[in-house]
């Protein structure tokens, strides 16, 4: 560490000298101040949308779009139901147990799957990995007629399980090849070295290896929960009254005879935010588990 | 992870798989021998309705009626997906008047006649003519039973024209309401002449543009099925309809819906639409800007007598339901006098769901409250003719569409061509011509069904 | 420093001397693992898929039960030649290529910004990745209603205010059909991007870099022959994820145009033949139609341009 050297670009606070710093905080500031406008034009639309939905129906529509109405609650308190309409719990209870259910079904599925193809792979392991991406090209609407003929034969239109069972299957291929690269990246003189000291198999990928990846599988597991909690088109087609989910009831919100922005923005925003909380909550796990590389 | 963590992970899916189990074939939202499976739109009609079942239907039947509510796009679909296979999830569901004589030659709904005549309290010759006619199929049979019915008027901002000293005549014809959109632009700032729909689909666009095209003495086919989509009269028609709405029409009009509309015409940035009947209640609500200041008159002519469009969303029960005698409950109480006089006492006159019983035309109380538009209104109704809108013949009955299974498809391609036209991305010729080759894709397959029974 | 050990891949080949038998049980214990969701897939995607195949033959509109029989290769040759296919064809590329490249490169680009450290980084982080966790078809009504509409959607609000009333209020919608509908996706899907992107910035090999810097190269000669090979199979992995997605999108096409002014794409077209023309048989030869072009280009840029099949995961 000479005193001319310019400190490596990372998150860690590095040992720097005099001359650099200034510069160096310089430029990041102004790095910051762009990452900030740049993040508040990403972000507005949502503050425009949580805005919007504590305006009154007219005020949400007027032109140009007044920004400083007076608040209410209307919107909100006519999404959970007070003026006699549905209720939003079931929805919502719905889509919460298909999603954590499909969810963890997937994981059971996919982590031995993704064992298979990157530790202990099998022969073929490239075609298999190609079949499960391939699983992922019929457009899903026209699998529907013949889902929904299954289900109708089988008794189960209008069931939380066939939901779930449509959305693991949804989910499986994308966890399989996050969970591979994940598990790829354990390096291989770690189980060997536990195998030397007399671990077992199963033993050492118990606590070796899935302590290793396990922010690889809360990020694949994040990713499959939004993924199942937005889904709409299978929902709408398979349920009805009593396995509705929520992206479905919120869709009924938007009328072709009336005014509904601020219903529809209080709905959005509510159905929206198991999803948002997960992820904000687990963003880091998100990052971490994305770049599994760094462990090294 | 840490034992105890597994075990909390355990417990959380344990917990989490038996709310599930709950939801297997009963559960939230309950299935049971007295409970009803509804699909509906979501009109501000029927959401009215699912507000006032528990209360008022389900206290007094005992009958739960589930409800599930979608935009209008998405519940057709999910309508035709449903009855076509006779997945028995739904008891009633709302169609049209387009559908049901459709949905009846396929033996997807059941007939009701039994279930009218086991109930004189219902007062099925109360229901107007015209309703009745169109609900009714090839066999005779009465398949649907209107929950709210329209037709089409022209809304006009009479205190803006009075200002101008213009006056709307009793029967106008589309040139003097073209001469009065022009006349009209710019009455007060930012306020253009008319508003007309522009927006893609067969029920949207089309609706009016339609009606305007039987008015100019075009139609999609002629009765022996050669489609007449680029015949000079259609293409008058929809030039007529484009340039008007192109030169005084509304902003935004290829995406405008009957919503748009009606926004634009309660906050005056138009002073005249031509749309549906039931949009008078909105304008004349009590919180609308505009309340008492819009004038009715009939839909504007050119070679007919009367050009308004007929449509009714109506109920229907699914022909593999089981529980038909529930769903004729809920049918028999949402389509009676007695609903029309709760919603009047309970939610205001101006949104009982009309136009189907002369009754509602005769009782005081809703007269007064709808007095602007409640005459307009069933003139327009009752002037309707859905078997000869035209100046000609036609093969299939409809006044604002063409009653056969292929027109959705058909008219929402073409409306798709005409909207592009409003645009001005295409002219009305290309439009149309595109257009013409579409509908003679279906006209063939009718013609050789004709000639396969001859 | 490299990412993996490279290894044989085939796994016999390591004892050659043993007994079969032995590599049999051997073979089977590595595809244990790896039965359960396989076969659990085969269930659930093939045998609906059959059924579309086997629809793809017939000839049956669901209004016309009386009609229905086998077509042949009718459905095909239908969808095959009708503009409708290729125009829908022609707008599944536009709006996948555009959405995937554009919402890479500003993914790449806030991946940068956001790999430095300024006060309140953790926030800017937050901020972005809010737009994925919108629900789709909530983000499309907001995008069409609050935001695309000329009249009181925020967008013409914003050129009011800042260029006064003569300002210019696009139509959005109806002047720029396509275009509205990619910046509604490329919204929804830069923050996903960003996030693998980012992954693969905090996990390139500092020691390397410090090494360039240390020998006085610049800061874009490192991006250029360092970070960027480096962020490569992070590329890859972003684009064929989002590939798979936006190709298949159907809630914002649906929502924000419904199709029309040309943005109707093929998963939009199918739905429309399915459900409003109950045309069961075309639509099912075009979903067909969809899946074999689809493992063609797969095929192609899996097998020979991309890295990510090449990266030797095998022990």
């Amino acid at each position: 560490m000479t005193a001319t050297a310019d400190a490596p670009p990372t998150v860690t606070a590095p040992a720097e000298t005099a001359p650099a710093p200034r510069r160096r905080r310089r430029t990041n500031a102004a790095i910051g101040l762009v990452a900030w406008m740049v993040g508040l034009i990403f972000v507005a639309p949502v503050i425009w949308m949580l805005l919007t939905s504590f305006h009154s129906e007219p005020d949400a529509a007027t032109n140009p779009p007044s920004v400083f109405a007076p608040l209410t609650v209307e919107g909100y308190a006519n999404f959970f139901g007070a003026d006699g309409g549905a209720t939003p719990w079931p929805p919502l209870l719905n889509s919460l147990t298909a999603s954590i259910v499909s969810t963890a079904f997937v994981l059971v599925l996919a982590v031995p799957a993704a064992y298979a193809l990157s530790i202990r792979p099998v022969e073929k392991w490239r075609d298999v990995l190609f079949f499960f991406l391939s699983t992922k090209m019929l457009p899903v609407v026209a699998g529907l007629l013949p889902v929904y003929l299954i289900a109708q034969g089988l008794g189960v239109l209008d069931n939380i399980w066939l939901l779930i069972v449509v959305y693991t299957s949804m989910n499986l291929p994308i966890a399989v090849w996050m969970m591979r690269s994940f598990l790829a990246e354990v390096p291989g003189e770690v189980l060997e070295a536990a195998a030397l000291d007399g671990c077992s198999l199963t033993r050492s990928l118990r606590t070796i290896v899935i302590p290793m990846v396990l922010p690889g599988i809360a990020a694949t597991a994040l990713i499959c929960f939004i993924f199942s909690w937005n889904e709409l088109l299978f929902a709408r087609v398979l349920t009805g009254t009593v396995a509705q989910t929520a992206p479905v009831f919120l869709i009924g919100f938007v009328t072709s005879q009336g005014l509904f922005l601020a219903k529809v923005c209080a709905a959005a925003v509510v159905v929206s935010l198991p999803v948002l909380i997960a992820g904000f909550a687990a963003q880091d796990k998100l990052v971490q588990g994305l770049s599994l590389g760094a462990i090294k | 992870m840490t034992r105890s963590g597994m075990r909390a992970l355990l417990l959380a899916l344990v917990l989490v798989t038996s709310t599930a189990c709950a939801g297997w074939g009963g559960g939230v939202g309950a299935g049971g021998p007295n409970s009803i499976n509804v699909l509906m739109v979501n009109n501000p009609q029927m959401v009215d309705l699912q507000r006032l079942t528990a209360e008022h239907f389900t206290k007094q039947t005992g009958i739960t009626v589930n409800f599930t509510v979608l935009p209008e796009n998405d519940v057709r679909d999910k309508i035709s997906q449903e009855f076509s296979s006779q997945a028995g999830q739904y008891d009633v569901a709302t169609v049209s008047n387009f559908e049901v004589p459709i949905y009846a030659r396929s033996r997807w709904i059941a007939p009701l006649d039994d279930f009218i005549a086991a109930d004189p309290g219902f007062d099925q010759a109360d229901i107007l003519g015209p309703m009745t006619a169109s609900l009714t199929a090839a066999d005779g049979k009465i398949y649907g039973e209107p929950f709210y019915g329209e037709s089409s008027f022209l809304m006009y901002r009479a205190d803006v024209l009075a200002e101008k000293g213009l006056t709307m005549p009793a029967k106008p014809t589309w040139d003097e309401v073209a001469r009065l959109a022009a006349q009209l632009d710019g009455a007060r700032p930012g306020m253009k002449g008319i508003c007309l729909r522009g927006q893609p689909g067969w029920g949207q666009v089309f609706a009016p543009l339609t009606t305007v095209v039987n008015t100019f003495g075009g139609t999609w086919f002629t009765a022996d099925w050669r489609a007449q989509v680029n015949a000079p009269e259609f293409t008058e028609a929809v030039q007529f309809y484009v340039d008007l709405v192109r030169t005084h029409g509304e902003i935004g009009a290829p995406q405008a819906g009957f919503t748009e509309c009606l926004n634009n015409m309660i906050q005056g940035n138009v002073a005249m639409w031509y749309d549906a009947t039931s949009a008078a209640g909105s304008l004349e609500a009590a919180d609308s800007p505009v309340r008492g200041k819009i004038g009715y008159s009939p839909a504007p002519v050119k070679l007919t007598e009367s050009s308004g469009w007929l449509y009714a969303w109506s109920w229907a029960i699914q022909n593999a339901s089981t529980k038909k005698d529930h769903a004729w409950k809920f049918i028999s109480w949402a389509s009676s006098k007695e609903y029309e006089r709760l919603v009047g006492e309970r939610l205001g006159w101006s949104k009982v769901p009309a136009g189907k019983r002369a009754s509602t035309y005769e009782n005081p109380d809703y007269l007064a409250e709808s007095a602007a538009f409640a005459a307009p209104t069933k003139a327009a109704i009752e002037s309707a003719d859905p078997r000869n809108p035209g100046v000609q013949p036609r093969p299939a009955l409809g006044i604002q569409f063409v009653d056969i299974p292929e027109f959705p498809d058909l008219g929402t391609q073409v409306s798709l061509q005409i909207s592009s036209a409003i645009a001005g991305q295409v002219t009305v010729e290309q439009a149309l011509d595109r257009g013409q080759q579409l509908a003679e894709d279906v006209a063939e397959r009718y013609r050789s069904r004709l000639e396969g029974n001859a | 420093m490299s990412t993996t050990v490279e290894k044989p891949a085939s796994p016999a080949a390591v004892r050659p001397n043993e007994p079969s038998t032995l590599k049999k049980a051997g073979a089977w214990a590595r595809r244990a693992p790896l039965l359960p969701a396989l076969i659990f897939m085969i269930v659930v995607t093939q045998l609906p898929f059959v059924g579309t195949l086997i629809i793809s033959f017939m000839n049956w509109n669901a209004y016309y039960p009386d009609e229905r029989g086998f077509a042949g290769f009718d459905n095909f040759v239908r969808v095959l030649t009708d503009v409708n296919t290729r125009d829908a064809i022609i707008t599944t590329i536009i709006l996948t290529a555009s959405v995937v490249l554009v919402s890479l490169f500003l993914g790449v680009v806030i991946a940068l910004l956001l790999d430095r450290a300024f006060l309140g980084r953790g926030i800017v982080r937050t901020m972005m990745i809010t737009p994925f966790l919108i629900v789709p078809v909530a983000a499309a009504l907001l995008w069409k209603h609050a935001l695309f509409n000329p009249e009181y959607g925020l967008l013409n609000g914003v050129l009011t205010g800042l260029f006064g009333e003569n300002a210019p209020q696009p139509d959005w919608l109806t002047n720029a059909p396509l275009l509205s509908v990619i910046i509604a996706l490329v919204w929804q899907w830069t923050p996903f991007m960003m996030l693998i992107i980012l992954a693969g910035l905090q996990s390139k090999p500092l020691d390397v870099i410090e090494a360039a810097q240390i020998d006085g190269c610049s800061n874009w000669q490192i991006f250029r022959h360092m970070t960027f090979p480096h962020l490569r199979q992070y590329l890859e992995l972003g684009g064929l994820l989002g590939s798979i997605y936006i190709v298949q999108n159907f809630d914002a096409v649906f929502t924000i145009t419904s199709g029309s002014l040309g943005t109707a794409n093929l998963p939009y077209t199918i739905y429309q033949t399915f459900f409003q023309a109950q045309d069961y048989g075309r639509a099912s030869a075009a979903g067909v139609v969809v899946v074999i072009g689809t493992i063609i280009i797969a095929t192609f840029a899996l097998r020979s341009v991309s890295s990510l099949f090449k990266q030797e995961g095998s022990r």
